[in-house]
Formats: structure tokens, sequence, C-alpha cells
């Protein structure tokens, strides 16, 4: 299998409604190949819709349209669905915002954990265990075999997150695409999980899609990074060169952040600009 | 002149459940808050931050120990008067107003139930000051954004002329741009009309723009109060302090 491990183009997700149709992704496109590609928009922006459209979440009214969504070989766009369910979770798999709506709430970490191994893998009750036991131990869970044993209410949200970080990287997929994975954490806690995910994806040699609202976390954890406004790539650049950004959206974005370091009378306040929404995409294709 | 304190908190202590059940969320906090000052509760989820807020409010019955809040000591219930003077504002504005309500009917009864006159201009003026303009009026939630949802949230709380603003995380649902929008109103309304806040929130940038002081707050108890001006600088005395401080440089970074 080559580098380039998701091929995007001119990607488009829409919604029919009664008083028209909704267009939430405008004809997107990029890459993803062993890097973490950062997603980064406000709500509204499309990001996550870009997400969902790749594992082929979009439940009808939606519509996925592209002229190409491949994973690999593997054309996504006329994929059915038995081929996706073999897609999902064993080489594509998703880290969702909140633990707490994630996680099976009737089943123990350690039962939903070997499920999710043994929809992929022929491999036995024990030796599903190990791996799982082994996966807790390496996302930093303290007493593993006593977390294998609780339902998902006795842990807190740190450490539900980093389960579902664990069992998702399970499977060992090739990409992992986290959906604003710690926005519902707290700060001190964020950072850890984010270590974890970081370092657990590079090892690997995964591609990891970042998506997230908070522009300067993601140049902390990406590569790369696509910024997007109503559905449309506004941006794309490395995350190290984030601060020669030019568009007027991003420079924006980055000034509205109040910063404890260096105070300001007032913040600035995103002027939105309607020839933002109209510009055609940027290719965020390597 | 001398500069009286606005809210007084002794001691206070507020739990949950009873015997063996009982935990305490919040433990012997107790700081104050200068007439016109803005006062940051910061510190994790479930830290006793927000029950802080609630505990002043009234919205918790079980506390100990001593609040005064604009001169009045606070018992078990609160009169009339004190809602006329300390509003709240909460940190969702999609679950904080009524879906069937206007904005027009949300503001006019508030203003209302504190006997306020001449409402037809009040809420004219109301809705122009947090910059909504008289085009909102007669608007559902569904038909506004979160940023304009949290604007009436806040008119709201300004209708009946408080001089003490309870704010539980006000931006923490909005996005950056309209976070900042908010809290350039929040700071433009504290001059205009010479209020107090207290405000709860888990980012450290967002109080150190709005606070000059706060109390930093871990499983239920105070670690330190301590200035904006040291959070800046890193001049904080408890480890626990140091970081947080630490967690939220480096997330910005």
């Amino acid at each position: 299998m080559t580098d380039r491990l998701l091929d995007v183009e001119n990607l488009r997700v829409s919604f029919d409604t009664r008083t028209g149709t909704i267009e939430a992704v405008r004809g997107i496109s990029f890459t993803l190949g062993r890097e973490r590609l950062g997603i980064v928009g406000e709500s509204g922006s499309g990001k996550s819709m870009t997400g969902r459209a790749v594992l082929k979440l979009i439940r009808p009214p939606g519509r996925v349209e592209a002229d190409r969504l491949a994973f690999g070989d593997t054309d996504i766009l006329h994929a059915s669905d038995r081929e996706m369910r073999a897609l999902r979770g064993r080489h594509i798999s998703m880290v969702m915002q909140d633990p707490k709506f994630s996680l099976n709430p009737v089943m123990t970490v350690g039962a939903q954990m070997v499920e999710a191994l043994r929809v992929h893998e022929r491999i036995s009750g024990a030796k599903a265990q190990a791996r799982a036991l082994e996966m807790l131990e390496e996302v930093a869970i303290r007493e593993p075999e006593r977390v294998l044993r609780l339902y998902p209410h006795e842990v807190s949200g740190g450490m539900g997150q980093r389960i579902m970080i664990a069992m998702m990287l399970l499977p060992q997929p090739e990409v992992l695409i986290a959906d604003e994975p710690t926005s519902a954490l707290d700060v001190s806690v964020q950072l850890q999980v984010l270590d974890i995910m970081d370092k657990l994806v590079r090892d690997r040699g995964m591609g990891l899609m970042f998506i997230s609202h908070d522009l300067n976390l993601v140049a902390k954890f990406c590569d790369r990074i696509i910024i997007m406004y109503a559905g449309r790539i506004v941006e794309t650049c490395k995350a190290s060169e984030l601060h020669k950004a030019q568009h007027p959206y991003t420079l924006g974005l980055l000034n509205a952040v109040p910063d404890l370091e260096h105070p300001r009378e007032r913040l600035d306040v995103l002027v939105r600009d309607p020839a933002w929404r109209a510009a055609p995409s940027v290719s965020a294709r390597q | 002149m001398t500069v009286s304190n606005a809210i007084e908190v002794r001691d206070l202590t507020v739990w949950f459940g009873s015997g063996t059940e009982r935990s305490d969320a919040v433990k012997r906090a107790t700081f104050s808050v200068a007439e016109g000052g803005s006062f940051g509760l910061v510190g994790e989820s479930g830290s006793g931050k927000s029950t802080i807020l609630r505990a002043i409010a009234g919205l918790v019955p079980t506390w100990s120990g001593e609040m005064t809040v604009a001169g009045e000591p606070l018992g078990r219930k609160r009169s009339p008067a004190f809602y006329k003077k300390v509003q709240m504002v909460f940190q969702d504005p999609y679950g904080s107003l009524h879906p069937r309500q206007t904005v027009d009917r949300v503001l006019s009864e508030a203003m209302q139930l504190h006997g306020l006159t001449d409402i037809d201009r009040r809420i004219a003026r109301l809705l122009e000051d947090v910059g909504l303009g008289t085009g909102f009026r007669f608007r559902y939630p569904h038909q506004l954004s979160g940023g304009q949802r949290q604007r009436v949230a806040i008119a709201r709380a300004l209708a009946p002329e408080p001089k003490i603003l309870l704010l539980d995380e006000p931006t923490s649902a909005l996005d950056v741009s309209v976070q900042a929008e908010i809290l350039n109103l929040l700071a433009d309304l504290r001059r205009e009309r010479a209020l107090t806040y207290v405000m709860v929130s888990h980012d450290l940038g967002v109080v150190g723009h709005l606070c000059e002081r706060a109390a930093v707050m871990q499983q239920g108890e105070i670690v330190e109060v301590v200035t904006v001006e040291s959070l800046r600088t890193g001049a904080v005395t408890q480890d626990y302090t140091r970081h947080l401080l630490a967690s939220a440089i480096a997330s910005a970074r």
C-alpha cells in the first residue's frame, strides 16, 4: 500500500430539507498520508461532516458525493454496506467527543474492548482479553485488570477517553479520525490524553485526522492544518507555518482567543466577509 | 470613601446527600469581592466552582457558613430584593431559554416580576445594549445562533438592573470568535453599569481577560486566591495553581 491513505477529491455533503438543500460540505479536496492532519473550523463549518463522510456515517436524507473518495485502493464512495463494515474499525476508526455517549453503559470496559477486537479478528477470548489489557497499559491506565471489570460510569472522563482510544487502536487500524477528542475534558487532562494519542499514532505510523475548533491545540499536535469555513477549505498550511497564515479568517480565529500572558483591552472580533463563503475551496492534496 | 465588599463569603461549606451518603462539594471556602470588582473561580470539573455560584444564587439549600451579598446577610431563603440585585447567566444558552417564548416575552416577564414599569421602552434599550437591536425582539430561541442566545440570556439577567452578575461559564459553549464578542460585551456592560462579576470558568485565558482576582479551587477547597497579575507572571504559591497554569499555557502554544 502506498503512503497515501485517504484520497478525497471534490467531496460534497448535502441535506435535502423542506426549505431547500443545505450544503454542509461544498467540494473539498484533501489527502491523508502517514501524518497528523488537523481540520479546524467553527460550528457549522462542515469539519465533523467531513470526518463522518469518510466513514460513510451520514444517513439519508444526507447525501455524500465526490469525484473521488478512496482509502488506499478501496473506493469508499461505491463500497457496499458490507464492505464498509469491514473497513470501519478495522482500517479506519473514529474517536468521538464525549466518552459518556460513545461507550456502552451496560457493558464492562473489558467486555466491549474484547468485542471490538473479535468483530475483526478470529482470536480467542483469553487472547483478546490479554491484548485489551496490554492496550490499556499503553494508554497509561493504572491497574488495568481492575479497569477491565468496571462499567463506563465508574471511570472519569479522561479515563473514559483513554479507554476509547485504546479500544479504537486495538484492531490496529491505519487511520484514526478523532472528532474533538478532548473538548469534553479538563485542560490538565486534555494534554495527557493528546500526548498518549499522539505517541500511539506516531509509533504505529498511522494517519490521524484531528478535527477540532481549537486552532492552537491543532497547531501543537498536527503536521498539517486545514482551515474550514462554511463547508469549504479557506486555507491550508504546515502547522509550523501557522504564524505565516494569510487568510483573514485564520487570523481572526487566532486573534479572538484571550491569552493569559498577553492581555489586551479588547478582543478582536471576526468580521465575516461574504466573499469567504463564495470563494472556491483550496485544495489540500499532497 | 472606602470600597465596600459586594460579596463576602466565609467558611462556606456546601454538601449533597446526608448521613453516610453526604459529600461535601465545597469545603470552608472564604473570599470577598469588592464592589465593582470582577472575581474568577477556576478549577477542574468537580472542584466545586459552580456550586459556590449556585449557593450564592440560592439554588442549593444545603450549606453552612456566612454569606453577605450587597450588605444583606443571606439566610435559607432569598428575598425578592436579593434577586433585583443579583442575577445569574448560565453556561448553556441552548438550555436556559424557554423554547416557546419569544425574546420579548422572556424579557418582559423578568421585568414584570421585579415590578418595573415602562417595559416596552426598556426592552428596546436593553436589546440595543446587548448588541442585538429591536429586530430580534419577536424571535424564538431556535431562530437565534448560540451567541445571540447568550446575548438574550445576558439581557434577561440585566432586566431587573442588578448590581451583581453571577456568570457560570458564560462562553464555554460558544465558538472562539463568538466568545470574543460576548467577552467584549461583558467588559463593556461592566464598565457602563458599574457591575460586580463573579465568573466561573475553566479557561484561564477567559478569566485573565475579564477578572482582576481569582480563586483557584481543587476538590472543593480554595487552594489560593490570587490576582490575575500574579497568574500572568507566575507569582503563585501553590503547586496546583502552577500545574493549572502549565497545562493552560502549554495547550495554547
